[in-house]
């Protein structure tokens, strides 16, 4: 499987990475060749393999429904590149 | 007190605080100082947090004065720049978090303190783990201590490095596809990467969830052991985290090695090693040999696919953790955006480096609409033959034993060119993250003038195993004192 | 509304938010309203380095409804990531489910005809997922302020099959919906705080054809007004672009309730890639039967159950029954009132439930469970008006009485003296004075007018107070006159 410049470009933009035009055929060049690598697995056999999600073999554990965190909003906020009045701040938003 | 603390382990570290020989405080500045003095040109440190470290250190002074101190109390350590660590910088070696001052610290941070170590900064690393030389960091490669030309391997790299320069008895790493085991082999160390489960990932920032597991550097089995017994354990906050009691792992160590059956699986040794390397780790296994081990060749059919399932599964996990860092709430954010799309698009394309931007955008591929079932579902099926593998032999063997690397450590830039090159290397080490068994590597030779090491891999939960078959080699062999001359 | 040789098929997406504590995730509270991002931990902000820990209470609530829907629960569920890149999204997914659901299959029967038929709506699926944030618009120049109190809430999606066939199906499934959960109490229905909202999927086709017609989701309604017009406006709007020779376009589109229109938010081009995969942070969800089971024995008596046992032990109509299950308080208030007056005079209970407790409630914007009056205190009030001690309508002022804070209902008929007059003397007596007073009208009923009888009637009952016995009043002026 080898991808194209337009193929980068639409990942790219689904990831929300922002990259050069100029950029685009050298990852192409860089994700086919990472891509013909794994195509590797193609030629195993899964025919009735279970997917493998976790390595352990264990099921989620489950917590008491109690509130035991206090959040801290000032000292979280003090990492965020923009806040006001308690809220984090986005370009504006229109639906 | 002596110049070449630093060349002591931990046991008499710890047994020097005790007699008072030396205090916390004068153990810390003996460290420091090296850092100093050596890490301008090693280039192991992101931070050093020099005033934290002396406040750990009289803490410990009074643990100490009030006979409440434990095995590693005032014993320095360096942390990989990906645990979060309370009021301290925690960059992941990324422009996006170059800012980031963690608000907690990581359970297995917060365990380390419990025990009484004085951290004495943030080691470097590849970007967010993503790399195997240490040269995807932002802040530049850590060099290698026994040439500093050399990677000093990846991802934890400023680990290994602190540790084989001697400015730290013990760090913190964290192996994802290798990432303690590979840059141990090539510095030295004995580095171990546990069970999955074994240590809580809560704080750790996370690569891939299913594979990230915290581990430990140091230059011997045995002080492995004291580091691992602090670390290890439950953690409630991560639903991964096994409900499994944490053995005395420095009593393990006298397990015995005779009767012991330790696997070689041919797959290991095929073409691709370096023949000085395999000559070393052959001489290991004979060693092993007479130290009253069986040795039998085993097969592990599927492991042949392990870096192509490696490199579907942890870019994919990868671009979904990844996605959090948007420039909103922390990290990097673009000037000016024009809008929310541009604010995304460009904080992340500024903030992340190359390598990173690479698996992101493989792992939003192989998941996307189409292409799910021929790429991540595959790989997770391949994922299980490849623990299937493993599960069968340990049904006959204890341990299994080969190379953690094909070749000694390489020169910065050699493999800068195609990323797949540098991904090959991982062939022996992935497997072991992706059946989420316990794996070791400790130094087994020297090829011209380089370390090498042996990786040895156990069922889950046979860290004890390990530990004790690397000590008993290590009481026979001196492999492990090996030091590079910045460390002597 | 009818669509003469149009069929429309709709279908519900129904956001269910769990009444816990706690998020489903963090530790952090749910409580609706506070400042914002007080309730926002590190969790609930993606911060590098968090982890998720499943909330019991809302494994439990899930399957809460599950059984109540007579759904199959899974015995092994699992979470998954689903990405999209939004403000209110704090990790750049959502953690919900997609493959393994932890509810399959299961239904809701609702009623038609005003209670008479009933039409048995599928229930696909309903998985268990964390809550998004909220952006703020207003307040902040050129910027959307984000606030995530609200990620992390713990929800149920619930998917119907496109079994609902006109805008009115629609909103009577979500308001046995509604009523449901709060039955099991694990959402608090609020819908103006946005605890159970809607997405609804519709599609028009001509009658007869196979085929389904493409359809449109249509988001952001909640109220059950705001459904039946979004709905409406939609099947209209499809219609109008088949008959006119167009193609209706796959599409999300959002209601705007100002206009009271749909209009369209995302095209098919633009779908999402969502890139579901499992989460890694959380293992499988395991509900065996003995988990299962202890749930089973814990779930109160369902809507339907109580309202086909309304009907059969007590008589009551269907459109009783239906009101009065439809909130639980309500039908249990219900039972308390028939439990002290007898089953006999359940209907009269249900008369007075219906009216003039519903009235007083709705009035005072009451629960029923803050009801003034108590069943038992209603009681006492009811069994005067079956003994005769007051009228029916004398028995409304009591109650206002007992409403606004006065004694009991004995007390009050007495304090105010409105027992009823059943002595046939003293009404007696009454009767022959209208009679005597009004010879004008004696003559006109003489002469067969018999309408003029409710005046001699309305007469004796204002020179009584309204306190005479209304049976003995028609009785004696009959004979008189």
């Amino acid at each position: 499987m080898s991808l194209d410049a337009d193929q980068v470009r639409r990942v790219a933009e689904l990831a929300r990475l922002a990259v050069d035009d100029a950029e685009l055929p050298v990852y192409a060049q860089e994700l086919s060749s990472i891509l013909n690598m794994v195509d590797q697995l193609q030629s195993a056999n899964t025919e009735g393999v279970e997917p493998m999600a976790h390595p352990l073999n264990m099921v989620q554990r489950l917590r008491a429904d109690a509130v035991t965190e206090k959040p801290d909003r000032e000292a979280f906020q003090a990492l965020a590149p923009q806040a006001e009045g308690g809220h984090y701040l986005v370009p504006r938003v229109i639906e | 007190m002596t110049n070449a603390l630093h060349t002591l382990s931990v046991s008499e570290l710890a047994q020097g605080l005790r007699d008072k020989s030396y205090s916390a405080v004068e153990l810390a500045e003996h460290f420091l100082a090296r850092i100093k003095a050596h890490d301008g040109h090693i280039n192991a440190l992101i931070t050093c947090t020099e005033n934290e470290a002396l406040d750990d250190a009289r803490r410990a002074d009074a643990a100490l004065a009030a006979g409440t101190a434990g095995a590693l109390t005032g014993i320095p350590l360096v942390h990989k720049d990906i645990f979060l660590t309370e009021g301290v910088r925690t960059t992941c070696a990324s422009r996006m978090l170059d800012n980031f001052v963690a608000p907690f610290d990581a359970t297995v941070v917060a365990k380390l303190k419990q025990a009484g170590v004085v951290s004495l900064g943030k080691a470097n690393m590849d970007e967010f783990a993503m790399g195997s030389s240490n040269e995807t960091s932002y802040y530049g490669a850590s060099r290698n201590p026994w040439d500093a030309e050399r990677i000093a391997g990846g991802s934890s790299g400023g680990s290994a490095a602190a540790v084989a320069a001697g400015f730290a008895p013990l760090a913190t790493g964290t192996d994802t596809g290798g990432s303690v085991r590979q840059p141990a082999a090539l510095t030295g160390l004995t580095g171990l990467k546990p069970t999955y489960g074994r240590c809580s990932r809560w704080g750790i920032v996370a690569f891939a969830s299913s594979l990230d597991q915290a581990g430990g550097f140091a230059r011997s089995a045995e002080d492995l052991a004291l580091m691992l017994g602090a670390m290890a354990g439950f953690d409630p906050k991560d639903s991964t985290s096994a409900q499994q009691d944490v053995p005395d792992y420095l009593a393990e160590l006298a397990q015995p090695l005779a009767g012991i059956k330790i696997g070689r699986p041919r797959e290991f040794f095929a073409a691709g090693l370096d023949a000085a390397t395999g000559a070393a780790v052959d001489a290991a296994i004979e060693q092993y040999r007479q130290l009253g081990a069986e040795i039998v060749d085993i097969s592990l059919p599927n492991v042949g696919l392990s870096v192509p399932t490696y490199y579907v599964v942890a870019p994919a996990e990868a671009s979904s953790n990844l996605a959090r860092f948007d420039g909103v709430r922390y990290g990097h954010r673009a000037d000016s955006p024009a809008d929310l799309k541009d604010l995304y698009s460009r904080s992340r394309g500024e903030g992340f480096g190359r390598e990173v931007q690479r698996r992101i955008m493989i792992g939003a591929y192989v998941l996307s609409h189409g292409y799910y079932d021929a790429y991540y579902l595959q790989a997770q099926k391949v994922r299980q033959l490849i623990a299937a593998d493993f599960e069968r032999a340990f049904a006959d063997v204890d341990l299994i034993i080969g190379p953690t690397t094909p070749t000694p450590a390489y020169k910065l830039g050699e493999k800068n060119n195609d990323p797949v090159t540098m991904y090959l290397d991982d062939i022996y080490t992935v497997s072991a993250n992706l059946a989420g068994l316990p794996a070791l590597s400790a130094p087994c030779g020297m090829v011209e003038g380089l370390p090498v090491g042996m990786q040895l891999i156990g069922p889950q939960f046979a860290e004890g195993r390990l530990l004790a078959a690397t000590h008993a080699y290590q009481q026979a062999t001196d492999w492990h004192l090996q030091r590079a001359e910045v460390a002597q | 509304m009818s669509y003469p040789g149009w069929e429309v098929v709709i279908g519900l997406e129904v956001h269910v938010q769990l009444k816990t504590q706690s998020k489903i995730f963090s530790g952090a509270a749910t409580t609706y309203g506070a400042e914002a991002n007080r309730q926002a931990c590190a969790i609930d902000l993606g911060f590098p380095g968090v982890l998720p820990v499943l909330n019991q209470q809302a494994v439990e609530m899930a399957v809460k409804f599950g059984l109540a829907v007579d759904a199959q629960i899974a015995e092994r569920c699992v979470f998954a990531r689903k990405h999209y890149f939004y403000p209110d999204l704090p990790k750049g997914y959502q953690i919900s489910q997609y493959e393994l659901p932890i509810v399959a299959h299961g239904h809701l029967d609702i009623s038609t005809d005003g209670g008479e038929t009933s039409k048995r709506i599928r229930i696909l699926r309903a998985h268990l997922e964390e809550d998004a944030g909220k952006s703020v618009h207003e307040g902040f120049e050129a910027a959307s302020g984000i606030d995530l109190n609200r990620a992390g809430t713990p929800l149920i999606e619930v998917v119907s099959e496109p079994d609902l066939r006109s805008a009115g199906e629609a909103v009577a499934y979500l308001k046995k919906l509604h009523s449901l959960v709060r039955y099991l109490e694990i959402c608090d229905g609020n819908m103006q705080e946005g605890s159970f909202r809607c997405d609804a999927n519709v599609s028009v086709r001509p009658v007869g054809q196979e085929e389904l017609g493409t359809r449109t989701e249509t988001k952001n309604l909640y109220s059950f007004r705001f459904v039946e017009k979004a709905i409406e406006f939609e099947i209209e709007r499809q219609i109008d672009v088949l008959e006119s020779g167009g193609s209706v376009d796959q599409e999300t589109r959002l209601f705007d309730p100002d206009k009271g229109e749909t209009r369209t938010m995302r095209s098919k081009e633009e779908a999402m890639d969502y890139r579901y995969f499992p989460d890694p942070d959380l293992l499988p969800v395991v509900c065996d039967g003995a988990f299962v089971s202890s749930i089973r024995d814990v779930l109160p008596e369902l809507p339907e159950a109580r309202r086909t046992r309304f009907m059969a032990s007590f008589g009551l109509p269907a459109y009783d029954a239906d009101a009065l299950v439809a909130e639980r308080d309500l039908a249990a208030y219900f039972e308390a009132l028939v439990a002290a007056l007898g089953e006999d005079n359940a209907k009269l209970a249900a008369n007075w439930c219906l009216g003039e407790l519903t009235a007083s409630l709705n009035e005072h914007n009451l629960d029923v469970a803050a009801s003034a009056v108590t069943p038992d205190a209603l009681a006492g009030l009811l069994k005067r008006v079956l003994d005769n001690t007051v009228s029916g309508k004398i028995a409304k002022d009591v109650f206002a009485a007992m409403w606004a804070g006065e004694d009991d209902a004995d007390s009050v008929i007495e304090a105010r003296g409105l027992k009823q007059i059943t002595d046939s003397g003293a009404i007696e007596t009454l009767v022959d004075q209208v009679i005597a007073d009004s010879p004008a009208q004696v003559e006109q009923y003489r002469s067969g007018k018999d309408k003029v009888f409710g005046y001699f009637v309305g007469q004796v009952m204002k020179l009584s107070k309204g306190k005479a016995n209304p049976g003995e009043v028609n009785r004696l002026l009959k004979s008189k006159l």
